[in-house]
């Protein structure tokens, strides 16, 4: 073999190598990485004074801090992580670099808001979010829709979801049902249809993944709720007629109240108590659920419609 | 090896009398410039301010003489032909690549430990006295060496095929790219189909310099991780291998003009 | 065995944007050159003496077929410490002093430490540059940078010598010495391989000569036996101006001084001239014939259509 052959011979040989090992090193090193400290994953902790550094590409940048938001969550959202530290200060960034980026508003309306493990329980600072979106983007009615969403669900301030469904009518180009939803808060708050309707919308109108598979979530836990007040009418129906509790399903079923055992979305039979109560079997996977639980939730009393 | 060498410290000759290391005044002037607007600030953060500010100067002035020196180092002398009296003597171009490397490299290390002596002795101007923290500056420098070394690694390749416009412009875009490495891997993961895979490859063979990057780290007196430094050194000399080798192999095929 | 030796070595490149035609720099050479000649590698501009050159020095890489020199492959690298190679132009690092220069290229060259030092400073004055050893080459004249360049060729004692148009851009000075060095290295039993566009150099020092025409090689061998073969011309001196549009129209070159005038014409067509002039009735002076110089042998060659290749040995 000539010395040139050999040489490149053993060049690319060597190179393959080092490419192999420079890919296996940069694994370990991202896995090093995963639990950077806060300073490091901001990199500049004042949003005011990253926006005059980068130089006017601030775009790009709020693009990048965008991703390390959504990666952010879903990093701590997987291992069921109650704490979600970092979530709110990306998104201020990501938002005061670029103000029009409406899926960042829209993301924290709904995962800063919601309580741990699914989101960072923080439903003010989920307000002080959107709120700024709705100054930036006073044309984008969605906006006002995400700002209802939160005073509705988490805060359950009542008024303060209509007012915000209200100025979210008066935008031009807003969706009829705004109108409608305003008054809906109003008259109709804490209604299991009121809530469907928002949280269908939300997962028909989204184009962020993980904010669809959350509406998902909601959707079935009311359904579930529902699926257990109309089994409990049924089993206390039962009751009425025959004077006692029924001890299983199957005689729900020979009675002619059921065509057959009732499962839930996780397609696991739900339980019946000696009382009379039905219970979800296995809660953990069912998020978000009101009902069927073994302690029922301490329910907030909805404030009076004005 | 003695030819390597030969080769090497000709090169590293070459920029001194490009008076390349004039730049060290400038790197001079700026701190002392930054000392001058230390009054103004409060005593809590001066600290920080100088080793945000110093550690970047060291990292961005290495960087462009990398890249500026770096794209020339083949290119050049293919252009003035100055090749022609070095490759008809006994030296094997692939010898001839390692010493330009080795070369360049010892220049920007030269560099280097003269800003690192002009950085700490502002620091000690300022707090009077080191502290424990101060040895993690040491090991920001060392990885800002390490990003020298791929940085030039990556411009030593270009300089093999490209011309020097071109080189500067990849060897910058790489630069910036690679700052963002991580970000990218995770672009990467949230796609689908035929992008995932395009992003992924592009992920792994941009240069990784985000974890070399701890200066915000070192400025909070943060230390680091013995293993960050074990796995930054291994990537770093794996990359630069890599990068070798693609010059090597461009340039053992290579018609000189 | 044979210093150098090219079997059908060949060069050829792709033009165009899409690369699609072939251009021939270097036709397929057969060529042969014996230890301690001194060769001249003849032709015009853009021949391809150049290029046979970067091919033999291991610069660019031949199309087809191979060389060897001292019996070595071109690739091979422990043969490039036994050459030595002059190019067409100073090409070197301006920023180093011609002492810094050869010091690199000694240590290059495989030339032990200790020997250096006393080798670079015995090339210095051997070509004349030990003043201006420590001046920046930058700040060098050509000649003095053809002087550096010299002494880089031989500085190591290789066996063969290399040269890419030495004389050229030098003044008759500087090429006399060139010529010395030449005559110099043979004598110490080197093979020294030159190009040159200059034939009156050639003729003085070469052994042989070949002739290189587009990339072909026309003619080798050597000097006198190539330019016994070229026609011969004789010269006739004789009065009489009416002669010259006579012989012009046989082909002759004629010049007049006063009344007399000189022609010089194919020897074939000596009997014709003679008959010309007697009946316009020139005064005859002298007949002599025209010993042939390599330049008539080399627009001969060149003159002719491709393919023909006069070997003498």
């Amino acid at each position: 073999m000539t010395a040139r052959k050999s040489t490149v011979l053993i060049t690319a040989i060597v190179l393959a190598a080092s490419l192999a090992g420079a890919s296996l090193t940069v694994r370990r090193l991202d896995h090093l990485r995963a639990g950077a400290t806060a300073e490091e994953a901001l990199y500049v902790p004042s949003p005011k004074i990253l926006r005059r550094m980068t130089l006017g590409y601030n775009g790009l940048l709020a693009d990048i801090y965008w991703t390390r938001a959504v990666q952010y969550f879903g990093v701590h959202h997987y291992v069921r992580s109650r704490r979600y530290k970092l979530l709110e200060p990306l998104l201020d960034i990501t938002t005061t670099l670029d103000p029009h980026l409406v899926v960042a508003y829209e993301f924290g309306a709904v995962f800063l808001a919601q309580k741990p493990p699914e989101g960072a329980g923080d439903p003010d600072a989920a307000v002080r979010l959107v709120e700024r979106g709705v100054r930036e983007n006073p044309s984008e009615w969605r906006l006002y829709y995400n700002l209802g969403f939160i005073h509705y669900f988490e805060r359950h301030d009542y008024s303060a979801a209509a007012d915000a469904f209200e100025r979210g009518s008066r935008v031009p180009g807003a969706l009829s049902w705004m109108k409608v939803m305003a008054a809906q808060m109003s008259q109709h708050a804490g209604n299991l249809q009121t809530a469907r309707f928002l949280w269908s919308s939300l997962y028909e109108t989204t184009d962020n993944d993980d904010i669809r598979v959350n509406a998902a979530k909601h959707l079935r836990a009311l359904q579930v709720d529902e699926e257990v007040s109309v089994l409990e009418k049924l089993v206390t129906g039962f009751h009425e007629r025959t004077g006692r509790w029924p001890a299983n399903w199957a005689e729900m079923v020979a009675g002619g109240y059921l065509r057959g055992v009732p499962l839930d979305p996780t397609r696991r039979p739900y339980q019946l108590t000696p009382g009379g109560r039905v219970l979800v079997q296995v809660p953990e996977d069912l998020p978000f659920i009101t009902k069927g639980l073994v302690e029922e939730p301490s329910q907030q009393q909805p404030s009076e419609s004005k | 090896m003695n030819r390597i060498s030969a080769v090497a410290f000709n090169t590293f000759r070459e920029a001194v009398r490009d008076h390349v290391l004039y730049n060290l005044i400038f790197f001079a002037l700026l701190l002392v410039g930054a000392a001058l607007l230390f009054g103004q600030i409060s005593i809590g953060i001066q600290r920080i301010v100088l080793v945000n500010l110093g550690l970047t100067a060291i990292s961005v002035f290495g960087v462009v003489i990398a890249i500026f020196i770096g794209i020339g180092l083949v290119s050049k002398e293919m252009e003035k032909k100055t090749l022609y009296t070095i490759l008809s003597r006994p030296v094997r171009r692939w010898e001839f690549i390692v010493g330009k490397f080795g070369g360049l490299a010892w220049t920007l290390v030269v560099n280097t430990l003269c800003m690192a002596i002009g950085f700490f002795a502002a620091l000690l101007l300022l707090a009077r006295h080191f502290e424990r923290a101060d040895s993690w500056l040491v090991v920001a420098i060392y990885f800002i060496i390490l990003e020298f070394v791929v940085v030039t690694a990556l411009a030593l390749l270009f300089s093999t095929f490209s011309s020097p416009v071109l080189s500067a412009v990849m060897a910058l875009a790489l630069f910036v790219i690679g700052t963002f490495a991580e970000d990218l891997r995770a672009f990467a993961a949230m796609s689908h189909g035929a992008t995932r895979v395009f992003a992924t490859l592009a992920a792994y063979v941009v240069p990784n310099f985000a974890s070399l990057n701890v200066i915000s780290s070192v400025a909070h007196g943060q230390p680091i991780a013995a293993s960050l430094i074990l796995y930054n050194t291994v990537y770093s000399m794996f990359y630069a291998a890599a990068a070798l080798c693609g010059a090597i192999l461009v340039f053992e095929y290579r018609n000189l003009k | 065995m044979p210093a150098i030796e090219t079997f059908a070595l060949e060069k050829s490149y792709s033009i165009g944007f899409w690369r699609k035609r072939r251009v021939a720099g270097l036709k397929p050479l057969n060529l042969s050159v014996e230890a301690g000649e001194v060769f001249g590698y003849l032709g015009p501009n853009g021949a391809g003496k150049t290029t046979t050159l970067k091919l033999l020095m291991g610069l660019i890489f031949p199309s087809g077929g191979s060389a060897r020199i001292l019996g070595m492959e071109i690739a091979d690298p422990r043969m490039k410490s036994l050459i030595g190679f002059l190019p067409e132009q100073p090409y070197f690092y301006d920023y180093l002093t011609a002492a810094e220069l050869l010091e690199y290229y000694a240590q290059l060259s495989g030339v032990p430490g200790r020997e250096r030092t006393r080798r670079v400073e015995q090339m210095l004055a051997r070509v004349g540059m030990s003043q201006s050893a420590r001046t920046q080459l930058r700040k060098l004249s050509k000649g003095m940078l053809q002087r550096v360049g010299i002494a880089q060729a031989i500085l190591h004692d290789p066996k063969v010598v290399f040269l890419d148009e030495p004389m050229s851009g030098l003044d008759p000075l500087g090429r006399r010495e060139v010529r010395d060095l030449i005559q110099t290295l043979k004598d110490e039993g080197k093979t020294v391989f030159f190009s040159t566009h200059i034939l009156s150099d050639a003729e003085a020092l070469c052994d042989r000569v070949a002739i290189l025409h587009r990339g072909e090689l026309r003619g080798v061998g050597a000097v006198d036996e190539l330019t016994a073969r070229t026609q011969s011309r004789i010269e006739i001196l004789f009065h009489g101006l009416e002669g010259i549009t006579l012989l012009s129209a046989l082909g002759a070159e004629c010049h007049a001084t006063g009344e007399t005038v000189q022609a010089i014409i194919a020897e074939s067509r000596q009997d014709e001239a003679l008959d010309a002039l007697r009946r316009q009735g020139a005064r005859l002076i002298s007949l002599t014939p025209v010993r042939a110089t390599l330049e008539d042998y080399f627009i001969e060659r060149l003159g002719e259509k491709t393919g023909k290749v006069e070997v003498a040995r």
